[in-house]
């Protein structure tokens, strides 16, 4: 009994069926591990699971048109390598919608739901796919409104440039009331794209890594610590390897 | 119903460094033990495992590891005026979740704090006078000496493995250490860990200042070891996937490395994970345990009965189990009267990035306690009688990682998208590294934890409130540090660098510290303190509530080191006085 109520079953169940779902697999199940041995089970691991091409899992073809369109504002492809729509950053972010990122199943989401301050942080009852989805549909809307029916994805490169800078600065609104939110979300997880290992779908070919001279998942550097101020030699390396590890067929 | 399960010598709330250690010491001792601990069992093998232990959006980004606010959250507030609101996303600080706790995604510098830092109050009265003091800080002594720990720290570093060089041996100071650090009876177990580029030429700019740079206490492993339990530990590979994440290669002392080993192969010793604690039964007395109530993962609610209970859980778990099972009067600001949620601190840094055209630091390479560090402005090392402030701060060039999603510094001015900042990005990863100061923060009157009256956790439990400011002293303080940091960064030469100063209001939201002490605080006078100097609680005697809760302030220093001499302290309390004679072991 908590607070003069008994905890039913059937609430406990659904509570940690939360918490459950992580995005990967993981014990979830109470567990009694009694002295006398290691409670050491062979393969009792966690792996991420590859994404795999194919179809948009969340996005509609209009979203994706446009989210990918803007990945590819923020990191422009140049003369050092691809933007964030080559690197894979739009896919990235339509798996991580369609999985646990997507739903805030980590967070707590219990109401009240009330405006704070900004030290309070996010007070928002909006899971990143709604995010994604309404505010894609008032982008779209702000666009055709103000460039004669254009899509974002259609607008010249400068006129794209102008509606993030807008959205950046928190002067353009848009009709579901976000805007700087919106660009905010989508900044952290285009970077998130282009940077975490390409095993989620971004960071294609390992372009962000490439970019700045991180090598990857790389487990120990022993050889190279007292090498001061020296370039380190090997290139960057995924958890699901490197190309150059694959035997052509 | 709740269905009673037969009774054990101990129940641990919590396994992680300090349920894992005082379970280990116990057991040892013959007693039947449990721990009932929230989270999953984690292995090293199988939880961090090196195939994909380094993936950064997964346990850095999301991280994967720790507490989930769906699970529990705190709410919080900067001051009474304001309504507390739920932090549904963890920013500022991340609570650890499952077996070793935030022992496993910790970055393992291991520090003493200093003789001064135990007897604050009394320290800063005999020096500057009790009007020195500002009003605002409610700073305690401890109810125990540096020297009375002095044992206790050095079980911790030897059965970690830490890495460091002694700066006092006995009194003596040591070339190369720290020498305003506490005499200690023998060196660290192991040689420091080797330095790369970064804090090698910090420690040659703040010496040519005439400041006196060390090489940070690490429980990353220099070399090889075997601690005295037997166990057997790997040399750090420098991966650069410390904190966040867990060590896949046994060179980072958590319980998983160093204690479970021994401690799940005793037959006297359960685990049961994936239970949570609802709270701590009381008898009719309201002054004895009688065990604790717990729910498991298919919603099935047991009555654990108990001789004593371990209350082991991060530092403010701790506080908020004390307030749902009613142990002791909380704290209430407007009196200043009541023990349960006074003096919440945690800590106060800044930072410094320093970017080069001609240098290249290879951030990816380091580990979480790499650093070499000045302690000549930390604590009461320096003269504070013209400052206006007490306290202090270490000044570090500790370059935990290379992490590129959260690690990518531009200089001042640089867009955060486009083509501008891509090519900054690509500039400056490489040739850029920072200097950090870690300060102090000093309890004040104002700063402490309750229940919350609005928001409820999965059980219906009322979630913890923070109500958290940091003391204009801290600012003051943090601001000092921080220009002697400048100082140093000048002396380095870099093309330009930038200051994050501390400012206030505290927010949630940036990551700074897991460094949250207080709310059941240890002291000599049941009036103040929670709990004694053996971390049993005043209230009932049969409780011991051990973690950096019982820290009546926090020092410039991370606080692990000082958490499991604090576990050594009160397993030894429990075993060599409680035992033969069950009550309270200081006279209230």
């Amino acid at each position: 009994m908590v607070d003069g109520r008994g905890i039913t079953r059937r609430r406990l169940l659904a509570s940690t069926a939360i918490l459950a779902i992580s995005g990967y697999g993981s014990h979830t199940r109470a567990r009694t591990y009694r002295g006398g041995a290691l409670p050491w089970e062979p393969n009792d691991t966690t792996p991420p699971i590859p994404v795999r091409p194919g179809p948009w899992l969340y996005f509609t073809a209009d979203e994706a048109a446009a989210v990918e369109a803007i990945v590819d504002r923020l990191i422009p492809p140049d003369e050092s390598g691809p933007g964030g729509k080559d690197a894979g950053c739009a896919v990235f972010i339509d798996r991580q919608l369609a999985g646990a990122f997507g739903d805030a199943r980590a967070l707590y989401m219990r109401p009240p739901f009330m405006a704070g301050t900004p030290s309070q942080g996010f007070q928002s009852s909006i899971m990143p796919k709604e995010r994604y989805r309404v505010s894609l549909a008032a982008l779209d809307d702000y666009c055709k409104a103000t460039f004669a029916g254009k899509s974002f994805a259609a607008l010249a490169a400068t006129q794209q440039d102008q509606v993030l800078t807008g959205l950046e600065k928190d002067d353009i609104k848009l009709k579901d009331g976000s805007g700087k939110d919106f660009f905010e979300t989508i900044l952290a997880n285009a970077m998130e794209g282009f940077f975490a290992d390409p095993i989620y779908g971004g960071n294609r070919d390992m372009a962000g890594w490439k970019l700045v001279g991180f090598p990857g998942a790389r487990y120990d550097y022993r050889d190279h610590v007292g090498k001061h101020n020296q370039p380190y030699p090997l290139p960057p390396v995924s958890i699901l390897g490197r190309s150059a590890w694959s035997v052509p067929r | 119903m709740a269905r009673k399960l037969p009774k054990k010598d101990v129940v641990i709330i919590g396994l992680g460094w300090t349920g894992a250690i005082i379970g280990n010491e116990l057991t040892d001792h013959g007693l039947d033990v449990v721990a009932i601990e929230r989270g999953p069992w984690r292995d090293t093998a199988t939880s961090f495992n090196i195939g994909y232990a380094p993936d950064e959006l997964r346990y850095a980004v999301r991280i994967d590891l720790f507490q989930r606010p769906a699970q529990s959250t705190v709410t919080f507030r900067n001051n009474d005026s304001q309504t507390a609101l739920p932090v549904r996303q963890f920013g500022s600080f991340i609570p650890g979740n499952g077996v070793g706790g935030a022992g496993i995604h910790w970055n393992g510098v291991t520090w003493r704090f200093n003789p001064t830092d135990f007897r604050l109050r009394s320290h800063l009265t005999e020096r500057y006078g009790a009007d020195f003091i500002p009003a605002e800080l409610s700073i305690q002594d401890w109810g125990i000496t540096y020297d009375e720990l002095e044992p206790y720290y050095d079980r911790f570093e030897y059965l970690a493995g830490i890495s460091g060089k002694a700066g006092n041996l006995n009194g003596v100071v040591q070339d190369g250490g720290n020498p305003f650090e506490g005499p200690r009876k023998r060196d660290y177990p192991l040689p420091p860990m080797q330095m790369t580029y970064a804090p090698t030429l910090f420690a040659e700019a703040a010496r040519s200042l005439g400041y006196h740079p060390f090489p940070q206490p690490s429980a990353n492993l220099s070399r090889p070891y075997t601690n005295p339990l037997g166990v057997r530990m790997g040399q750090c590979t420098y991966c650069g996937f410390c904190e966040r994440f867990g060590c896949a290669n046994y060179s980072k002392a958590s319980a998983q490395t160093t204690v479970l080993p021994v401690l799940m192969r005793k037959s006297n010793f359960e685990a049961r994970t994936e239970c949570e604690v609802l709270k701590i039964n009381l008898d009719a007395s309201g002054k004895h345990a009688t065990g604790v109530s717990y729910v498991d993962s298919s919603g099935d609610e047991w009555e654990q009965p108990g001789d004593i209970v371990l209350v082991c859980a991060f530092a403010f778990n701790n506080v908020q189990m004390l307030l749902h099972s009613r142990i002791g009067q909380p704290y209430d600001p407007s009196t200043r009267q009541g023990t349960i949620g006074r003096n919440y601190a945690y800590q106060t840094t800044s930072g410094l990035e320093l970017f080069f055209d001609d240098k290249i630091f290879n951030p990816f390479i380091s580990s979480g306690a790499l650093a070499q560090v000045v302690d000549d402005f930390n604590g009461d090392a320096f003269d504070h009688s013209k400052l206006g402030f007490v306290g202090g701060a270490g000044i570090n060039t500790g370059p935990t990682n290379g992490r590129p999603i959260q690690t990518r510094p531009t200089p001042a001015g640089t867009p955060r998208w486009g083509a501008k900042w891509k090519q900054a990005t690509k500039q400056s990863y490489l040739r850029t590294f920072s200097l950090g100061s870690q300060g102090s923060s000093y309890a004040a009157y104002a700063n402490h934890l309750d229940l919350d009256p609005t928001y409820k956790d999965r059980f219906g439990r009322p979630l913890m409130r923070m109500t958290f400011d940091f003391p204009d002293n801290d600012i003051r303080m943090s601001n000092y540090v921080t220009d002697r940091m400048e100082d140093i960064a000048k002396a380095l030469k870099p093309r330009e660098y930038v200051v994050a100063r501390r400012t206030k209001p505290y927010s949630t939201v940036p990551y700074q510290s897991t460094h949250n002490t207080g709310g059941a605080i240890m002291g000599a006078d049941p009036k103040t303190s929670a709990v004694n100097k053996y971390l049993q609680s005043w209230d009932v005697s049969n409780v011991f509530v051990i973690g950096a809760s019982a820290f009546p302030q926090n020092a410039g220093y991370n606080p692990t080191g000082t958490v499991g001499a604090l576990a050594f302290l009160a397993a030894d309390a429990i075993i060599t006085q409680y035992l033969k004679a069950p009550g309270p072991l200081v006279p209230a």
